[in-house]
Order: structure tokens, then sequence, then C-alpha cells
């Protein structure tokens, strides 16, 4: 038996010994500047943005940063909320909007903290890459001097030779996918390295997702529209009831596609606890992808929007549009369409306004209340009991005097101005019917009802590369941390007497188990004894 | 039978299975509470045997016979003591419990006609139902893990109270938006992160009473019978390393959906903000696991700063925010 020496720390075995915790590339801890001038400060503070310690704490900032989109109302999803917040809380409200505390998302300091972890993921990738590129094709490293020192070590003397000792440890490495390398009086081997790769393209898919996300961000469209049963919809700006688009998107050539709805229909839960709950909605329509294409019936629904080119269309609201045709004192017809109002409970009870600029002796101007289905609640007024017209009423009150549509300033088709107009009546009417205004201003017809579809309308040109990023990102992230990492010596030497003592230690990322059952089969490969008939010179091994 | 009665039946079946997890409850709290009792019981009916063995700081006695737990091979508990019969009970019954939401999940599906975790209460039942299964699972892999008992019976006892009394709503078919094979994707991979999330949320709260233990040297009937603290935090930080990739694909599940169903596949919607907010908690601690001066117990703080995230995005962001994902059912304010 041979005596352990004395562990003697040899540089070798500290840099084995800092390496058996992480066996990655990841970078080490900083350590302060060394000297004074400009160029080793800059390192320094290079080092440490790109150390594990500042990716930890902007992890966190993030993380930290994103909390209060979600505690305060937000312009991009609710503008109206925003509004009223900033109004009720005075200048608390105030200065949170200078802090950009309503749109945190696309705000400086978000970006800053995203900014900084992507300038620091870099700069950690990219050297470690070129570290992993080298480890890829260099040989796995020499045996330490002390196997027995490793964090997995087995040793037993044998009566083979060395070298049948190291020609099995070489088969059975080889058989377990270890990279090996025989050196002179041991077998070096390892394997795992798809681990360190998997790291690595994890975090680079990561920038790559940042690119699709911003190039979404600057070249993307998205705009939403009404339209009703029976009129079309062409994807030209004008026609948008709202549209927004990235800087550098070109608003003027977006998909030239066209299209009709037909028909729109929605079916409700009838009765229970979830009475009027919405269960199916079906937009009929028929599309033209270009103005020369041949016509194409499809149907629309929520979740299976139309798409067409790189654009798509989602059904994402509904509502009632009842028709109506507004005469004159004078008999003219002038108004005659159908008004799309907007819904204001999950009943569908809807108000909505109608203008009639054109009208004589003085312009007119309705407000109107739709219900479905109708009754009249004591306290409420007038209130829709459940979503299907299945007895639709209009409630309209009728306004006289100067709709106000001439100072240029734009108005909102769901608003009557009435700070220079009377109120002159009230009428409640059922389809078919007529109602002679008062004062001989001329007559209002509630033709029929057409339901209409609320439409999203989006075009993303960087979806394609984050949502590649993102199963990269993800297949990468599995193979960082379920491939086991491991590094296995087996060492053969001779002791005075010519007994063979044969060590094997392993190495391997803390985290993965399995490293004693790997050692111990590879163990169990090894032979005990010599194999008939062969017989070596064992001074050679010495 | 009518949907009628299915959906009656999985109402029995959720009640029956609070009943069950509640008498494991008190099976494992007596456990925790008796464990000490029992072993001296035991020790001063057998004084022939005894020796004073210095243990840790306290130096108390301690029966030869009874093995120290941390000398076991994994996983076994000296199933002699009576402490560890009452946890057996405990945990048989939290079997049955499993069986039982099992069969409450499945009926409430046969019910609805679709896959069972459509609003808040399905959910609910569902995320019980995975919970209660991984510790299941775990114990029977690792039989010391039972010891975690009370740490998971309670917040599932928590889930099914609250499911029953403020979520519940009648089965039936979804709203259209939530027609969609992504959303049962998304929604499924949810459910199960979020029971491997809690599981190791409670490894993690027993590893750093351990580690505390371990650290003053002190000792009692529940850190003699626990693992060291370093498998301990070797055992939450596997089931945080399986759960992360899984919870990366429901997010990604869910942007995809969205994508689908409102033509953007990343709105910053309250419940999006904080699944981002849970994913980056939790890429912090995979990262403070391999950052110096971070590992052990800062760690695991952050794990369990990940898990209330998550907690938070259950109830709080559905029950206190409105956005695109309040889906619950519950009647609109
Ligand atoms: C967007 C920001 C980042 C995210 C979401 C992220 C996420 C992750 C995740 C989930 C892991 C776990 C995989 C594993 O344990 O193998 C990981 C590991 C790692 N990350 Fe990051 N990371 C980010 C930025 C960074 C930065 C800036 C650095 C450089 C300082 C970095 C260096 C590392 C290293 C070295 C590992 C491997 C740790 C080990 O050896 O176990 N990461 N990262």
């Amino acid at each position: 038996m041979t005596v352990n020496p004395p562990l003697s720390e040899t540089p070798e075995d500290e840099d084995l010994l800092l390496e058996s915790t992480t066996l990655s590339t990841q970078p080490a801890a900083v350590q302060p500047p060394s000297g004074l001038g400009l160029r080793s400060l800059l390192r320094w503070a290079w080092r440490q943005l790109t150390s594990m310690r500042t990716a930890l704490l902007l992890l966190f900032l993030l993380a930290l940063a994103a909390v209060p989109g979600s505690l305060l109302p937000q312009q991009g999803n609710a503008p109206a909320d925003v509004a009223d917040w900033i109004s009720r809380h005075g200048a608390l409200g105030r200065l949170f909007e200078r802090l950009s505390l309503f749109h945190v998302y696309s705000s400086p300091w978000f970006a800053a903290v995203y900014l900084l972890l992507f300038v620091s993921l870099i700069g950690c990738v990219v050297p470690r890459t070129r570290l992993h590129w080298r480890a890829l094709r260099s040989r796995p490293p020499a045996a330490p001097r002390h196997l027995s020192r490793l964090p997995v070590t087995r040793s037993f003397t044998t009566t083979a030779t060395p070298q049948e000792v190291l020609d099995a440890a070489h088969r059975s490495l080889r058989r377990r996918r270890f990279r090996v390398d025989r050196l002179a009086g041991s077998v070096g081997a390892e394997k795992g390295y798809l681990r360190e790769t998997g790291n690595l393209v994890f975090h680079l898919a990561l920038v790559v997702l940042l690119v699709g996300v911003a190039i979404g961000a600057l070249y993307g469209t998205r705009g939403s529209a009404i339209v009703v049963e029976g009129s079309g919809f062409a994807n030209t700006v004008t026609r948008y009831d709202s549209f927004s688009a990235g800087p550098l998107a070109d608003p003027q050539r977006l998909d030239p596609f066209s299209f009709t709805l037909d028909k729109f229909s929605a079916t409700y839960q009838q009765g229970g606890k979830q009475n009027g709950a919405p269960r199916s909605f079906t937009a009929d329509v028929t599309v033209q992808d270009s103005p020369t294409a041949t016509p194409r019936s499809q149907v629309l629904q929520v979740n299976e929007p139309l798409v067409v080119g790189g654009t798509k269309v989602f059904l994402v609201g509904h509502g009632y549009a009842p028709v109506v045709t507004v005469r004159d004192g004078e008999g003219r017809v002038v108004f005659s369409d159908a008004v799309p109002f907007l819904p204001r409970d999950a009943m569908f009870t809807s108000t909505g306004v109608i203008k009639a600029p054109d009208a004589r002796p003085t312009q007119l101007g309705f407000q109107g209340i739709f219900l479905p289905t109708a009754s009249i609640d004591p306290i409420r007024g007038p209130l829709s009991t459940f979503p299907a017209a299945n007895d639709p009423a209009l409630f309209l009150s009728l306004w006289k005097g100067d709709l106000g549509l001439d100072t240029g300033a734009a108005q909102s088709v769901y608003r009557l101005d009435v700070s220079r107009m009377t109120r002159v009546g009230l009428e409640a009417m059922r389809p078919g019917e007529s109602w002679t205004l008062p004062d001989g201003l001329g007559t209002i017809t509630f033709d029929g009802i057409r339901q209409y579809a609320a439409l999203s309308i989006a075009q993303d040109p960087g979806k394609g590369i984050a949502l590649g990023s993102v199963v990269v990102a993800i297949a990468g992230l599995l193979l960082s941390l379920f491939v086991p990492r491991r590094r296995v010596w087996v060492r053969a030497t001779a002791d005075d007497e010519g007994t063979i003592l044969v060590e094997i230690g392993g190495l391997a990322r803390t985290e993965a188990g399995g490293l004693e059952a790997e050692v111990d089969a590879l163990r169990s490969d090894l032979p005990d004894e010599a194999a008939p008939g062969a017989r070596e010179p064992i001074e050679e091994y010495r | 039978m009518t949907a009628h009665t299915f959906a009656h039946l999985s109402n029995d079946l959720v009640y029956s299975a609070m009943a069950t997890l509640t008498l494991a409850l008190l099976a494992f709290s007596a456990e925790l509470a008796f464990g000490d009792r029992g072993r001296v019981a035991r020790t001063s009916r057998r004084t022939v045997h005894r020796v004073p063995v210095a243990v840790g700081a306290g130096g108390a006695p301690v029966d030869v016979d009874t093995p120290d737990v941390a000398e076991l091979p994994e996983g076994d508990l000296p199933e002699s003591t009576r402490a560890a019969k009452l946890g057996g009970i405990g945990f048989s019954l939290t079997v049955l419990s499993f069986v039982l939401l099992l069969a409450a999940v499945v009926f409430r599906g046969l019910a609805a006609g679709r896959a069972p975790w459509g609003n808040m209460y399905e959910f609910s039942l569902a995320s019980a139902l995975v919970v209660t299964g991984a510790y299941v699972i775990a114990v029977w892999r690792r039989p010391v893990l039972r010891l975690l008992g009370v740490f998971i019976v309670v917040p599932v006892l928590l889930t099914l109270g609250l499911a029953v009394t403020v979520l519940y709503v009648d089965a039936g078919p979804l709203v259209p938006a939530l027609k969609s094979y992504w959303l049962v994707i998304h929604v499924a991979a949810a459910i199960i992160s979020g029971g491997i999330f809690t599981l190791g949320g409670a490894v993690t709260v027993l590893y750093l009473l351990q580690e505390r233990w371990e650290r003053r040297g002190l000792s009692n009937s529940l850190s003699r019978r626990l693992p060291e603290s370093e498998q301990l935090d070797r055992t939450a930080y596997r089931l945080f390393a399986f759960v992360f990739p899984l919870w990366t694909f429901a997010i990604v599940a869910g942007a995809i959906w969205a994508e689908n169903a409102w033509g953007r596949y990343w709105g910053w919607d309250p419940k999006e903000t904080w699944a981002f907010v849970t994913w980056v908690v939790f890429a912090g601690y995979l990262h403070a696991r391999a950052t110096a001066g971070w590992k052990g117990r800062r760690a695991a703080m952050i794990a369990l700063l990940g898990l209330s995230a998550f907690i938070f995005n259950y109830f709080g962001v559905n029950i206190f925010f409105t956005g695109l994902h309040s889906y619950g059912g519950l009647p609109n304010k």
C-alpha cells in the first residue's frame, strides 16, 4: 500500500478545485483595479459590468422595474384610466407622469435597465464563447497529481498490466461518450461540452429575441376598425379608427387587401350563473388579397385571425349598429346609415350618437341608448337584460342647434357636443317605427339593426424572429440544465513491489448527480486480474 | 349520466378531498408536534438500551437503536416511532385526497365537455391536484420528503377553500377568447409549473430551517428527521431547474395564444408582467447559485421571492386587476 503524499497546494490543483465548482467558462470574481491609470480603471469597470454579480443585480432591477407597470394603468392598455388616475391624484399624478410611470415599458429608465443587462450579457457571453470554442478543440486536461482529492474517487489493486487497465478504461469511457485522451500512465476524459454550448446558445438567443422585439416595435403597425355587416374594409390608414406605427414603418405601404363583412353571428349562454356569457362569435367575410385578386370567402373567429400576407386581422369585439333614416323639416333625407353603438355592459346596453349637420332649418343631433333585450330598471333606467337582439329598442333624445362641426377641431363620432344645442324631445322606438320630431324638425325612422365587428389589424415583422429565438433559447436551456458535464481520470501505477494500483477520480458540476454511478460503472469495466497469457514488463511504467 | 350529475359529483368529490386533506393535516401536524414525545416514551420504556450520546450542542441522550436519520441512506425513515406512524397516516390520507381530486377534475371536465382549466375555480382545482400529485411522486421517490406534508397540505387546502367559496362557477363552456388549444397547453404548463414551484418552495423553507439549525447546532424533532441541509438544497435546486424551462415554455405558449387572439404576443398586461417577473427572479436564482457569495441561503431567499411572485400572479392579479387575462369567471366589478 502506498501512503498518500501530504496535501500540497500546487497551482494546478488550485485551478482544478476552483473549476470543480463550475466546470464552466463563467467569469471569475472581479479583483479591484490594479494601478490608477484610466485604462485599468476602464478595464476594471468593464469587468465589473460583465461580472456574474452585476448580472444578478441587473436581473433583480429588471424584475423590480417591471412591477409598477402592473400596479398603475398604462397608456398603451388603458389610456382613459391613465387620464382618470392623473386627474384624481393631482400633483402625485403629474409627478408619476413625469417619471414615465404610465408607460413604464417604453420609459427611459426601463430601457436603461434592460440595455445594460444586455450589454453585460454580450460582454459576458462573447469571451465565454471564445473560451468554450478553445475548450472544444483542446484535449481533456491532464490528470491532476492527486486523484484522491477529487470529489469522487476509487482505487484498487490489480494483477493486470497498466496497459490493460488503461486500454479498458479508454474503451469504457469511449462507450460512455467521453472524449478520451491517452497519456503516459493515465487516461483523461471529459464529456458534456453541450452543457456549456447550450448555456451560450441560450444567452445568445435572448439577444436575438431582443432584436426580434425591436424589429416589431420599429417596423410594426397596428390599428383598429369597426366594420358593420354588409360594408367593407380596405387596408389603408384612412380606413382605421385608430392606427399606430413604429418609427420606421411606412404607413403608405400596408398590405393592399380588402374584405367585406357579409354576416356576423354570436351565441350566448342562456340562463344559469353565467347567463349572457358569450359562447361563440363568427364573422363571415369575403376577402380580396389585392385589388386584382379573386375574392375568397373566409370565416373569422376569435383565436382564428384572418391572415393576408404579413398582416393579421383579429376579431376582438362586436356590437350593434341601429340603422336610421333622418328627414329634416323640409322632408329631405339628411342621414341614412347604420350607426355603431358602443356596448357599455356585458348585456350590451349600448350608447351612440347620430349627427345630421345638413338638416334644415337647424342641425340635429341624437343621443341614443340601444337595448338588444329591452327593460327599464327603476333606478338605472333603460337597461338590456340579454346580449342577443331578442327584444330590441332604441331610446333617443333629440338636440337641435349647432353641432360644432365647423370649428375645425376633431370631434368623436361617439360624442355629441351639446354646448350650443338645446334638448327638445325624448322617444323610445322599436324597429320599423318612426318618430315625428317636435317643432316641425322632421322625422327619424328606426329601420332595423345590423351587427358590427370590432377588428384589430396588426403587422409585426419581428414576430418570426422572436418565436424562433425562444424555441432555440428553450433548447439551449434544456441542454444547459440537464447535460451532465464530467471529467474522469484513470491512472495506473506500479509500486516498489510491482503491485499495480489503479486510481479513478471524477469531477462534475456540483449540481448534477450521477457521477458516482458513472465512476462505479467505469470501475466495473476495469480488469481485476491479468488477462490469461498476457505478460508485460512492468518496469516500463514506473 | 348527464353533464349535470357529473358537475355535482365533481363538487362532492372536492369537498371529500378537502375533508381527507384536513385529516391529513392533523396527522402531519401531530407528527411534528409529538415527534419528540413519541421518541421519549419509547426511550423510557427501554432504558436498558439507553446510552448517553452527545448530539450537537444539546447533548441529549438518544435511543441507540433509533438510528439518526442524517446517517441513513437517503429516504429511509425510522418507521417504528409513533410520530412516523402519524406521518404515514397523513401521507395515506394525502394519497386518497389526490385520487379524489383527480376524479373531481376528470368529472368537471366531463361536465363542461372540455379541458377542465377554463376559469379560476377549475385552475385552482387543477393546481391543487398537481401540487398533491407532485408531493406524492416526490415521497414515492424519496420517502424522507414526507416531512413536507404540512407545507404541502396547507397551501392546497387554502387554494381549495378559496376555490369553493370565492371562485366557484358552474361548469359550462368557455367564452370564445379561451377556445384555443394553445391556451390549453399554456394553462396546463402553468399549472404543472405551479405545482413544482410550490413543492420547491416547501423544500426551500425546510432547507432554510435546517440550515439555521445546523449553523446554531440546534436539534429538534424536525431537524433530526430531515436530511442534511445540503441535500435539501440540492433537491430544491433540482425542482427549480426542472421547472424553469417548463415555466419558460408556459410563457411562450401563452404568448403564442395572445398573438392569435389579440394580435400581439406581449402586451404587459398585469398577468404577463407578473409571469415575466417570476421568470426573471428565477433566472436570478439560477444565476445566484453560480455566483460567489450568493449560494445557499441567499439563493434560497431569491427562490422564495420568485415563488411569491408566482403566487401573487395566481391569486392577486386575477382578483385585483382587470386585464385581458381576468378570465376568472368572476362577476365584473
Ligand atoms: C437577460 C439576462 C439573462 C438571463 C435571463 C439569464 C438567464 C440564465 C439562466 C436561466 C441560467 C441557468 C442556466 C444554467 O444554470 O446553466 C443562466 C446561467 C448563466 N448565466 Fe445568465 N442570464 C442572463 C444574463 C447573463 C449575464 C449578463 C451573464 C454574464 C455575467 C450571464 C452569465 C451566466 C453564466 C456564466 C451562467 C452559467 C452559470 C453556471 O455556471 O451554472 N448571464 N443564465
